[in-house]
């Protein structure tokens, strides 16, 4: 059904730890895993699915590191990928960087949760949290009797422990938005959308229920309210802990939330939304001798609002040298490894205009290779504010011994993927 | 190892307490010291000594040597050790299957520890110790742990149900433990629900035969209750399994549907696609009219488009899986192009699988923004990115004829940009889009031909060369540019020489003057020097051509060419419903049947999408599908077999003459065994491939349209199969193909395949019993259950000599529908036992109801109008018989055969009226009337019978006669 087996491996190829799970596919068939993948990047042509004879290897890579999965079956594609990437999260989370140091330093605990993670190719406990409660690092400090299976691990509520207490019940909840656009060399906005997430800090004691309230426009459509802004999400997706069917009834969003932190829920907004800083820039490549480059970056939001951190990043030519920079505001340095200007402006206020520009020398001789035309980027963080108007409009925290909790709320709106072609 | 000493180097020893310290013992005499420190009587030291055994082990050191002295380390309370010794054990039992025995008492004893934790581990790793010989001890703890009072030790003991099935299926069979884990699948907590659907799933993949998901109504239901509790993984198990159902009607369909939308709004990816996969599934059945089907098609463009902002590797699953989505429902994503752009910094992969949705997405509404953006990726720097973009440009040309100004000036400015690789695939498709749009856009013909000389791939110079073949009228210099690919003629790949032989003579043909002597130097270039036969052959048939009748030449390799089509790399239908059912697996990915990667699945049944449900299409689909007819997509050039074709046509006389001899041997197949089964034997060839045809004196094109290919294939097969069964009876009784009856894992090596017969108005149940057993079988003997139309053996099964192991006998037994009767679910079930020396063995198969159809079944005409009218409308069952090819006569003759009696017939407006009787053995008269329209291949029969639940059996049968 998924996985015969899961590898890691390190930048060589070589296995640092594996574990058999079914035994249908020979563990020595890994071998010809690396030399695939060096055949592929030769070719430029890589992909995550990669077969040898009947075996086939499903991989990602994560900082010094090959997770790989084997399978002769027709195996479910995206289970394998998605716990995979499960596995990632729940190292990391046991020994804060996944890499192969921490791999080695770890063996015994990665073996257990090997074992725990996955049975038979199915994966089954995959909540780190709840896999801390019973596979922990001092294993040698543990009493056995003690060690008892969480009865969260089989509970419908699998994410969360009974008997939780805090003195103070909060709720903190963040509104995060990523302005994801793309923009044409011409000026034109290709697509646009804003990816939001909903994350929730909770320190609540015993296993309240709670129920989110937010401006959605389905909801106030069924309830019949419609005073103030709404705004329509395209696509919601919610952490296991949400009564998806409730949600697909009546647009209520239900739960028990996990402890401590967590996505609660993200969604998609299709509205066009104005790029919330729009870039002019002029890229002139004189060739053999200099690139001259002005950027004009315009803050198309609130004068009140003020974006925070922003970083804008200029492609140059990889042959680039001597670098000058004139700037209005902020600072702008070159960063010959990334082949890009990064100018960055602390804070930006919406309705404000800035310039900078750039000269670099090109050497007489030029490259054979062609390159590519990576687009400039930009970064940026504006607090307080949702672009999609969307708005928490309550949190109701019941616990059956009727303690008062505070729920509070924060907004932000950031850049996502955010790219401007440029015409060089 | 080296990593373990380097780092130790690095860091200075035990610098730091980690698990690395493991990795550096000394190496002389290591195992020796280990096993001292093994039998060590202090615990610490014990367990220490176990880890760097485990380290050794990690590093693929072998420590088998060992497995002693750690097994006798598994007798501990602390958890840690024990989990470790497990570890080892899994790991070396195979290679110690004599000591892998001394594990098995410990195993006994922990699955009976009071911590769940231990008892679970113990079911978990004793599952993985791939030792036969070990097995069956096992089984006792695994009865206990199925049925355990923790849910944690009851899910891991249904996993350990499929492992031990893997290893030995007849022990688990034998012990009972599948019907467990059917029980398991009403258990009360959602995980073990869930591990027993997959465990059940895992073990069904691999006996496809063995019905052990029979998945029902209740079932359905409690796993649709299971799947709001259960954990993101499990929730897929149950989708997956979920997806292999097929819902009794439209209304289950919805409500199932119903119930799974939820799962789309799912933070994990896999379990959204799992969703999708059932959703795309059971919305066929769906009525499209159904208001609930348009508001399900909305629902799943959202989770579609979202799944782009996952993980680069579940992005490029959820694009494969939608280029499916999108060629199966386009009406879903139509909206959707902008998320198909390709980003500068998407993998490769993701952006290859991005500009195939985006070609396919293209409409006349999006065409100029898409157009922007494959300009944008034609100039980027990544080679095959950009080859696909250039191609996909000439793509939208050829699918979108209003744009195919701006894209032909956009190639011609990629052109302008003499990067090699560009213009090449520029010219590749500028040949498809001269192919669709003629004498339109020739004027850029001359840029093309600057070109010449940068073009070293084989594809872009056939094209070429077939530009400068196909234009050669206008192309001043045309025979020197032909004249200079010549010179290295044997160099070039066979497709360019293909391609150059027919250009030079389409050449000869326009400016025959001229050229005479560069068609003479190619023709001897392909037929005198080249040991190639396809090129061989083309100019032996050209040169011919051109020596005997230039004028039919021209008439050939001038004709004009059929128009290609707009959609290219189209997955074939049958193929793409399989591949629906496979969604989020590798056979997605891939866009191939599991069966063309996964050993040992070739004999499993294709997955295939339930019938819409309702409508009367619904009997009749599958077995369209099943006999993998679908239609060609127009092919690009035309192929060699038509050419062949129309060549010898023109050799042979006269061209128009028809074949009136065959269709009639063909329904003389009744009376004439032999002659009719050749005759139309001969007939299937003749529809089958046309070369043939014409080879025997007739013109494939000119057959008459109830001779189409398929039908009279069947027919003489159907034919021929009677002659080999050795029991021919002259009559034209259609009798399926043997089907599995009974399969051998399920008799103890038995085998029944068979298939029923009627012949000269005895019943006949034809089976093959094959011995797939060890052991000769002897004293055969059968029995039926009461059914519906009291049929039973008229003697007894005579099988006289013993079957020897691998030996098949075939058997006839003759069948009385004299026995006791009891209505069955459906009405054409039987039940059959069937005993040997070994056992009894059960099953139950199908009939075709036409068994029963008498020959004495024609009914009187006054008798029939009184009767029709008689019987009340309500009974009244309608069907609609598609893509059938014969007139009305050929059918009713075809039906006769199979005792379906045409009375009369009437035409009305050049519609075919045939009123016919049927009946059965029980003496229930049925009435038909069908409705035949010149030209139309779709029948419309009305069936009336005072018992109307025979209807649809009826129904069935003329199909399978019209069809065979």
């Amino acid at each position: 059904m998924s996985a015969s087996a899961v590898f890691v491996l390190d930048l060589k190829g070589k296995v640092l730890i594996c574990r058999n799970y079914k035994g249908d596919v020979d563990m020595s068939e890994i071998d010809h895993f690396f030399n695939l993948l060096m055949q592929q990047e030769e070719e430029g042509l890589v992909c995550p699915v990669m077969s040898h004879g009947n075996v086939h290897f499903l991989w990602i890579k994560h900082s010094n590191l090959y997770l790989v999965a084997t399978t002769n079956k027709n195996s479910n594609a995206s289970l394998v990928y998605a716990f995979l990437y499960k596995l990632v999260e729940v190292f990391t989370e046991y020994f804060k960087e996944l890499e192969e140091e921490s791999i080695q330093d770890n063996f015994v605990v990665v073996y257990e949760l090997l074992d725990e993670l996955m049975d038979f190719g199915f994966p089954q406990t995959t909540d780190s949290k709840i896999l801390q409660e019973y596979i922990t690092q001092q294993g040698n400090k543990l009493e056995v009797s003690k060690t008892k299976v969480p009865t969260t691990v089989t509970n419908a509520v699998s994410w969360r422990s009974e008997g939780l207490k805090y003195k103070k019940n909060e709720v903190f909840i963040d509104v995060i938005e990523s302005i994801n656009v793309l923009v044409n060399a011409n000026g034109s906005v290709m697509s646009s959308d804003i990816v939001g997430s909903i994350k929730l800090k909770t320190m609540l004691s015993g296993m309240p229920e709670l129920r989110l309230g937010l401006n959605d426009r389905v909801l106030f459509a069924i309830t019949g309210r419609d005073k103030g802004k709404t705004v329509t999400m395209e696509d919601v997706k919610f952490h296991q802990c949400v009564r998806l069917s409730r949600f697909e009834g009546d647009r209520t969003i239900s739960f028990i939330p996990p402890d401590g932190e967590s996505e609660l829920m993200s969604y998609r907004i299709n509205t066009h939304v104005k790029p919330l800083i729009w870039i002019e820039s002029v890229i002139e490549k004189f060739s053999h001798s200099r690139v001259e480059i002005m950027v004009k970056a315009k803050g198309q939001f609130k004068k009140q609002s003020v974006a925070n951190n922003v970083e804008i990043r200029v492609p140059v030519p990889s042959d680039a040298d001597s670098p000058k920079f004139k700037t209005s505001t902020g600072h702008a340095k070159y960063v010959p490894e990334k082949n890009w200007v990064v100018w960055s402006i602390k804070s930006f206020p919406g309705g404000k205009e800035f310039l900078m520009r750039a000269h670099f020398g090109l050497p007489s001789v030029e490259k054979d290779e062609k390159e590519g035309k990576p687009p400039i980027t930009v970064k940026f963080e504006i607090p307080y504010f949702t672009v999609s108007g969307i708005q928490v409009r309550y949190m109701k925290i019941i616990e059956k011994s009727g303690y008062q909790a505070l729920p509070w709320v924060r907004y932000i709106t950031q850049s996502g993927d955010y790219q401007l072609r440029t015409n060089n | 190892m080296e990593w373990a000493s380097q780092l130790c180097e690095n860091r200075g020893l035990g610098s730091k307490m980690t698990d690395s310290k493991y990795f550096t013992t000394t190496k002389k005499g290591e195992i020796f010291e280990l096993k001292a420190e093994l039998n060590s009587d202090k615990k610490e030291k014990k367990k220490e000594a176990v880890k760097k055994v485990i380290a050794s082990m990690t590093v693929g050191k072998d420590v088998s040597a060992l497995f002693p002295d750690v097994v006798n380390c598994m007798q501990t309370d602390n958890l840690e050790l024990k989990k470790l010794v497990y570890l080892y054990l899994m790991n070396y039992a195979k290679s110690q299957p004599d000591m892998a025995i001394m594990a098995v008492n410990t195993f006994v004893k922990d699955c009976e520890d009071p911590n769940p934790l231990i008892r679970a581990l113990a079911v978990r790793t004793m599952g993985c110790i791939r030792v036969d010989k070990i097995t069956e001890y096992l089984c006792e703890p695994l009865r206990k742990c199925l049925k355990d009072e923790d849910p944690y030790v009851r899910k891991t003991a249904a996993v350990c149900v499929a492992k031990l099935h893997d290893i030995n299926a007849q022990l688990v069979e034998d012990q009972g433990f599948l019907d467990t884990l059917k029980d398991l699948i009403s258990d009360s907590n959602p995980m073990v629900v869930a591990n027993a659907v997959a465990a059940l799933s895992e073990i069904a993949e691999s006996h496809p035969n063995s019905n052990l998901l029979d998945l029902n109504p209740q079932t359905i239901n409690k796993l649709l209750t299971a799947l709001n509790e259960c954990t993101e993984w499990g929730q897929i198990f149950i989708l997956d399994c979920l997806a292999n159902y097929t819902p009794r009607d439209d209304r289950e369909s919805q409500s199932i549907c119903e119930r799974v939308t939820p799962r789309l709004s799912h933070a994990n990816s896999a379990v959204v696609l799992s969703a999708v996969k059932v959703l795309m599934k059971f919305m066929e059945m769906l009525p499209k009219d159904l208001d609930y089907y348009g508001t399900l098609l909305k629902k799943l463009a959202p989770p579609l488009v979202t799944l782009l902002s996952a993980e680069p590797e579940l992005q490029y699953v959820a694009l494969r899986n939608i280029n499916l989505i999108v060629q199966k429902r386009p009406e879903i994503l139509k909206h959707e192009m902008k998320v198909f752009f390709v980003k500068y910094n998407d993998p490769i992969y993701v952006k290859l699988e991005k500009l195939d949705i985006m070609i396919r997405l293209a409409s006349q509404a999006n065409i100029a923004q898409v157009l922007a953006e494959l300009k944008e990726y034609a100039t980027e720097v990544d080679v095959d990115f950009v080859r696909k973009a250039v191609r996909a440009i000439g793509r939208c040309a050829i699918k979108v004829e209003q744009s195919a100004e701006r894209c032909v000036s956009t190639l011609l400015d990629l052109i302008q940009t003499k990067v090699n690789y560009v213009v090449q695939e520029a010219i590749v498709v500028i040949k498809d889009i001269f192919r669709k749009y003629p004498n339109k856009y020739e004027s850029v013909i001359a840029t093309l031909c600057e070109n010449l000389d940068s073009l070293d791939e084989p594809e872009a110079r056939a094209a070429m060369i077939w530009i400068v073949g196909e234009y050669a009228e206008r192309i001043d210099n045309a025979d020197e540019l032909l004249e200079s690919f010549l010179e290295g003629f044997h160099d070039e790949s066979t497709q360019v020489q293909l391609q150059l032989l027919t250009a030079i003579v389409k050449l000869f043909l326009k400016k025959p003057t001229e050229t005479q002597e560069l068609v003479q130097q190619v023709l001897s270039l392909a037929t005198q020097d080249s040991d190639n036969p396809d090129l061989r052959d083309r100019g032996y048939i050209y040169w011919r051509l051109l020596s005997t009748d230039p004028v039919a030449a021209k008439e050939v390799v001038l004709a004009e060419k059929p128009l290609i089509s707009e959609e290219t790399d189209l997955i074939e239908p049958t193929l793409l419903e399989e591949l629906i059912c496979h969604i989020g697996t590798l056979a997605s990915v891939y866009h191939k049947p599991p069966s063309a990667f996964v050993e040992g699945s070739r004999g499993v049944q294709h997955r295939r999408i339930p019938p819409r449900a309702g409508s009367v299409e619904s009997a009749e689909s599958p077995d369209v599908g099943q006999s993998g007819s679908s239609e060609a997509p127009p092919a690009v050039i035309p192929s060699q077999g038509d050419l062949l074709g129309d060549l010898l046509n023109l050799d042979l006389a006269p061209p128009t003459s028809t074949v009136p001899s065959v269709q009639p041997s063909m329904q003389m197949g009744a009376m004439d065994l032999l002659g009719g089964g050749l005759d139309s034997l001969l007939g299937g060839d003749i529809g089958g491939s046309p070369s043939m045809g014409a080879g025997l004196g007739a013109a494939p094109t000119v057959m008459p349209a109830a001779l189409g290919g398929a039908p009279a294939v069947g027919g003489g097969l159907g034919d021929l199969f009677d002659l080999g069964g050795g029991v021919g009876m002259p009559t034209g009784f259609y009798v399926v193909p043997k089907t599995m009856w009974l399969p051998a894992m399920k008799a103890k090596g038995l085998e029944i395949s068979g298939t029923f017969a009627r012949r000269g108005g005895i019943i006949q149940m034809d089976m093959s019993l094959t011995n797939k057993a060890m052991s000769v079988m002897t004293d055969f003997a059968i029995q039926f259950n009461r059914n519906s139309f009291g049929m039973a053996p008229a003697g007894p099964l005579q099988v006289l000599t013993p079957l020897s192991p691998n030996q098949t006998i075939d058997v006839s037994l003759p069948l009385s529908t004299n026995g006791p009767v009891m209505k069955m679910e459906p009405l054409n079930n039987l039940q059959v036992a069937v005993k040997n020396n070994i056992d009894v063995f059960y099953f139950s198969c199908q009939f075709p109801l036409s068994l029963l159809f008498v020959e004495d079944g024609k009914m009187e005409r006054q008798v029939f109008l009184a009767t029709w009218k008689d019987i009340p409308n309500d009974n009244e069952a309608q069907f609609q018989i598609k893509d059938v090819h014969l007139n009305s006569d050929a059918a009713s003759n075809k039906l006769q055969g199979s005792n379906i009696f045409t009375i009369a017939k009437r035409t009305v407006e050049g519609q075919d009226m045939l009123y016919q009787s049927i009946k059965l053995t029980n003496s229930i008269w049925v009435l038909a009337e069908m409705r035949v329209q010149t030209g139309n291949p779709n029948y419309t029969l009305s069936i009336k019978c005072r018992a109307p639940e025979v209807c649809q059996f009826v129904y069935q049968c003329y199909e399978m006669v019209l069809k065979n």
